[in-house]
């Protein structure tokens, strides 16, 4: 009993919640607290089969599926607050809520007794009870609902299947299309390096640098290089060293005798790198 | 507890407040979700009463809603996406044009 | 009808010191056995000439002519076997068929052959074959002249039924059917609108007399439970007063239609739209007089309500000075002639009014007035022919040298009708004259005013015609007619002089008087041949003043403008016209149209209305379907409410 006035108001809000939110993810994971509910007042009810069942199925399986489709339709969207048909919301409303007050007295007045409780039923578990009676009484629509189950997943593949309205790419096509693109667009030809090769720098705003020593824009966020806050690459100094040993080592070197002379490059003459 | 009045009480109020979403909302499957929650209700009461009549036939009788929403999810989920790829919108006011 | 021989019944007439006679016919033999043939013989000839249609085209004239004749020499034959007969004997019934029996009320399909008949009916068929015979040459160039004859024949069939019906539903048949012809024949030259509307006239006013003659014919059933001659008149005196005052005066009101009597004399001027011969045979010999030839055969009723014969008295007094004045004032020379015949029928209904004392004089003057009229319409008609058709006296004069044969027999009847002494006419009128001033002498000085204005009016229609100068249209060439047309104005002229033989030996009064009943003597106030000579001296005068105003004076060709109020009261038919058109026409349109509006926006209105609102309420309605589907959700739980509460309120 605690059970149900503890998650009573819990669903009641949960739901009315699903009214108000203006995002449908937020009713999706309102739906999935008042289902979740649902599963404990159903293990309240002595139905631990469906407690299970309610959990896995219901809020695992069919409340995932809705949270799939709407990432695929697009989780910004969101319904605006203006009311579009006149009326509608408070008639609505007053219409739901004479419903309610008309099932909810009803309900409250029909004097039904005293539960008979399921403890004879469940004597031998609850499984067995139900299997009991679905595999005997129900087995009929049993089958049937099985043949529902197959056809709507046939349906739903059916459904979202799209056909192929042009040719697949072979790869001799790509091929063809990348050098067309580097012959009218100068689009790069071959595949890029991997990451790292070129890299300077772990920050992302630092460009790799080139064999040739010039930046490379790709390897820049496009998002970095239009705000324009990208660094200058800090390795220009070891390829500067190193261009300078190259550069000294040929100064040494007798333009006559083509040997190397110690001492009379740019390190001797004292430049820093 | 010895009276499962107060579920039933629950389920209508439930119900009562999906239908409002069912009317209220414009986006296809919050829709489809009030409709959800309409029938969770439903299994409430089932349930609810068969603790009352002390017998599993509404448990069964849950037991198959729960699988035919299964079914009827599926099947929805995927025209709203058709609908979506050609369309564009998923708003339940965009099919207006049976009308005077 | 009974075997035995027919006698003359004294009834308890009230206050009747004379007998009035019932109709008891005897069954017909010999020649009488043909008696239907008189009938169906013009009736086969329309049957033929109307439904055979284009192909009987070339000799349909003289069918017509031939069917009228074989009707007119039976009626000789017939005649000449009544003459042999004795007076008791001279009733002779023929029954054809029992037409309809409804409960008690049996009405059979007979025919009755006696004296007043056997006049009429040759009357009616002599005077018919002459002007069929005119016809032939008449109506020569008409391309429909067929379809005239056959309309002529239904005429003269229906005519025929008229007289020699022995019921009065049978009288109402040929009643109904003379109408018809007239209208056929009025407007047979259906492509002038006036010839149209003329002949729509005339039936429309004819129609309200033909409501008198049926309220009559009713009233008799419910008073006698037969309409039957020798039923109503042996039953005629046990009936009470005020019953027959109601008969007499619906039979009045029906007479008054056909005969062109005051009130409903409208339709007699415009008639003379329809061809001369129509005018000759229906409106001037045949038609018009149905209405006196209903007053005298109806005697009996007639004579058990003195009420109505003072009326018939009056109507007829009033429609003799009303004819005369307005032929004094016409141009046209038909219409003068129509006027003429209006103010003549006036004073054989005059007649007729006076009871016994008057009946043979009025049908004397009615056959001597068929022959004179007639002679003088088909004398017209022959100038009118000669003058390329123009029917005004205005482009006449002078034609007595051109035309020698039609002014020598116009001549006669005009001799005839004036009163000249020896000719026919003469003896009719004056006899007449004699009957009004021994009734009343308001009643005699009106009979002698409307001789002397006859006089006056008819010669004015000789000078203008036949004498003074020539003012003739450009065109036109006046010459004689065909020899077609000319022999039957020669017999007819004959007639006219030689009519008077009728009254030799008072014969034409003794020969109705099984029909009408004794004539009683009255005692005029002065000798008889003082009176005869008052008459001619106003005669005299009457031509007299003709000849001054208009003989003596030049005839302008266009008609003058300003004249005297009496002139153009009488150019306008005596308003009669106008009166007709505020007393009925005009509210009636305001009727129909109060009634069209009604329909039209009560009826229609509510009917239209109706749509309209199922209208109007749906395009409120259609728009809760505004296509979406959450509306749509909405009423879905909405009704789901409802439902529950349904429940809920039902188990509660």
């Amino acid at each position: 009993m605690i059970a149900f006035w503890v998650l009573a108001p819990v669903m009641v809000i949960a739901a009315l919640g699903i009214l108000f939110v203006r995002k449908a993810v937020h009713a999706a994971l309102l739906l999935a607290v008042v289902m979740i509910s649902l599963a404990m007042l159903y293990a309240a009810l002595e139905a631990p089969f469906l407690f299970a069942v309610q959990i896995i199925v219901y809020t695992g399986a069919i409340m995932m599926l809705f949270l799939f489709v709407l990432m695929l339709v697009g989780v910004d969207a969101s319904d605006s607050v203006v009311e579009t048909i006149r009326g509608q919301r408070v008639l609505a409303v007053v219409v739901g809520g004479i419903f309610a007050v008309l099932l909810g007295v009803i309900v409250g007045q029909a004097g039904i007794g005293t539960a008979v409780g399921l403890g004879a039923a469940n004597e031998g578990g609850n499984i067995e009870g139900l299997a009991e009676v679905l595999f005997s009484q129900y087995v009929l629509a049993f089958e049937a609902t099985a043949a529902l189950l197959i056809t709507a997943a046939l349906g739903a593949m059916v459904l979202a299947h799209r056909e192929r309205l042009v040719p697949r790419e072979t790869q001799a096509d790509r091929a063809a299309a990348r050098v067309r693109a580097y012959g009218e667009h100068g689009d790069h030809l071959g595949p890029l390096a991997a990451p790292g090769v070129y890299a300077r720098h772990n920050a992302v705003d630092t460009p790799a640098l080139l064999p040739d020593g010039s930046p490379a824009e790709q390897s820049v966020p496009t998002v970095i290089s239009n705000r324009g806050t990208g660094r200058p690459s800090p390795s220009y100094r070891d390829v500067d060293r190193v261009v300078g040993q190259l550069q000294s080592r040929r100064d040494d070197q007798d333009p006559a005798t083509d040997t190397v002379v110690e001492g009379s490059g740019s390190a001797a003459r004292g430049e820093d790198a | 507890m010895d009276d499962v009045t107060p579920f039933l009480v629950l389920s209508a109020i439930l119900f009562s407040i999906g239908c409002v979403g069912v009317l209220t909302r414009r986006n296809a499957i919050v829709v489809f979700m009030c409709v959800e929650l309409m029938l969770n209700a439903s299994n409430l009461a089932l349930v609810a009463f068969a603790k009352h009549h002390g017998n599993l036939e509404g448990q069964v009788a849950a037991f198959f809603v729960m699988v035919v929403a299964a079914a009827e999810v599926v099947v929805g989920l995927a025209i709203i996406m058709t609908i979506f790829r050609s369309r564009r919108s998923a708003s339940v006011d965009d099919a207006s044009l049976l009308k005077y | 009808m009974t075997l035995s021989s027919s006698t003359l019944l004294t009834s308890a007439a009230e206050g009747g010191h004379h007998s009035v006679p019932v109709v008891e016919a005897m069954s017909p033999d010999g020649v009488f056995s043909l008696l239907w043939l008189v009938i169906a013989l013009p009736l086969a000839g329309a049957v033929v000439l109307l439904v055979g249609g284009r192909l009987t085209d070339r000799w349909g004239h003289w069918l017509g002519t031939a069917t009228v004749t074989g009707s007119f020499v039976l009626s000789v034959v017939m005649f000449v076997q009544l003459l042999g007969r004795d007076d008791a004997e001279r009733q002779i019934g023929q029954h054809l068929w029992d037409w309809f029996a409804v409960g008690d009320f049996q009405v059979g399909m007979d025919l009755l052959y006696d004296p007043l008949s056997a006049l009429f009916l040759l009357l009616i068929t002599g005077v018919s074959a002459l002007i069929h015979l005119y016809s032939v040459g008449y109506m020569e160039h008409d391309p429909r002249r067929r379809r005239f004859f056959g309309y002529l024949n239904l005429f003269v069939a229906a005519m025929l039924m008229l007289v020699l019906a022995a019921d009065y539903v049978g009288v109402f048949l040929g009643w109904e059917g003379v109408g018809l012809a007239s209208y056929l024949l009025i407007g047979f030259w259906q492509h002038k609108p006036s010839a149209a509307a003329a002949a729509k006239k005339a039936f429309v006013i004819n129609r309200v007399g033909d409501i008198g003659m049926s309220l009559a014919i009713m009233l008799m059933f419910v008073t006698f439970g037969t309409t039957a001659f020798a039923g109503v008149s042996a039953a005629a005196g046990e009936a009470t007063e005020s019953t027959m005052t109601a008969i007499g005066l619906l039979l009045l009101l029906g007479a008054c239609g056909k005969s062109a009597q005051v009130p409903l004399q409208a339709w007699l001027l415009d008639a003379m739209e329809g061809p001369t011969p129509v005018s000759a045979l229906i409106h001037a010999a045949t038609m018009v007089t149905a209405g006196v030839y209903l007053v005298t055969r109806s005697n009996f009723v007639f004579e058990n309500a003195p009420v109505a014969q003072t009326a018939v008295v009056v109507v007829a007094c009033v429609t003799l000075l009303w004819g005369a004045v307005i032929g004094c004032a016409k141009d046209d020379i038909k219409k003068v002639l129509a006027g003429s015949t209006m103010s003549q029928i006036g004073y054989m209904m005059l007649a007729a009014g006076l009871g016994p004392a008057g009946y043979a004089f009025a049908i004397f003057h009615l056959v001597t007035h068929g022959f004179f009229k007639a002679n003088m319409f088909l004398g017209a008609g022959s100038v009118m022919h000669g003058t390329g058709d123009d029917v005004n006296m205005r482009h006449y004069g002078a034609l007595r040298k051109a035309m020698p044969v039609t002014f020598l027999t116009f001549a006669m009847g005009y001799l005839a009708i004036i009163g000249f002494p020896g000719f026919s006419g003469f003896w009719s009128k004056d006899k007449i004259i004699e009957a009004a001033v021994a009734e009343n002498y308001l009643v005699g000085a009106a009979a002698l005013l409307g001789a002397g204005v006859t006089a006056f009016y008819m010669t004015r229609l000789m000078l203008m015609t036949f004498f003074t100068k020539e003012r003739w249209e450009p065109e036109v060439h006046p010459h004689e007619s065909p020899k077609v047309m000319t022999v039957p104005l020669v017999v007819l002229a004959a007639l006219s002089v030689l009519g008077g033989v009728l009254l030799l030996g008072d014969w034409v009064t003794t020969w109705l008087t099984p029909v009408v009943g004794e004539v009683e003597h009255h005692e005029l106030p002065v000798p008889v041949i003082v009176l005869t000579g008052i008459v001619v001296v106003v005669v005299a005068l009457g031509v007299g003043l003709a000849v001054l105003l208009v003989g003596r004076r030049e005839v302008p060709r266009e008609a003058p403008q300003d004249v005297s109020f009496v002139t153009r009261a009488a150019r306008s038919d005596l308003y009669g016209d106008a009166i007709n058109d505020g007393l009925v026409v005009r509210p009636g349109g305001v009727l129909v149209r109060g009634l069209v509006a009604t329909d039209t926006r009560g009826v229609d209105g509510v009917v239209e209305g109706g749509a309209g609102l199922v209208g109007a309420l749906s395009s409120v309605l259609r728009r809760t379907q505004n296509g979406y589907v959450r509306t749509y959700a909405l009423s879905v739980l909405g009704g789901a409410v409802i439902l529950v509460l349904a429940m809920v309120a039902v188990t509660w």
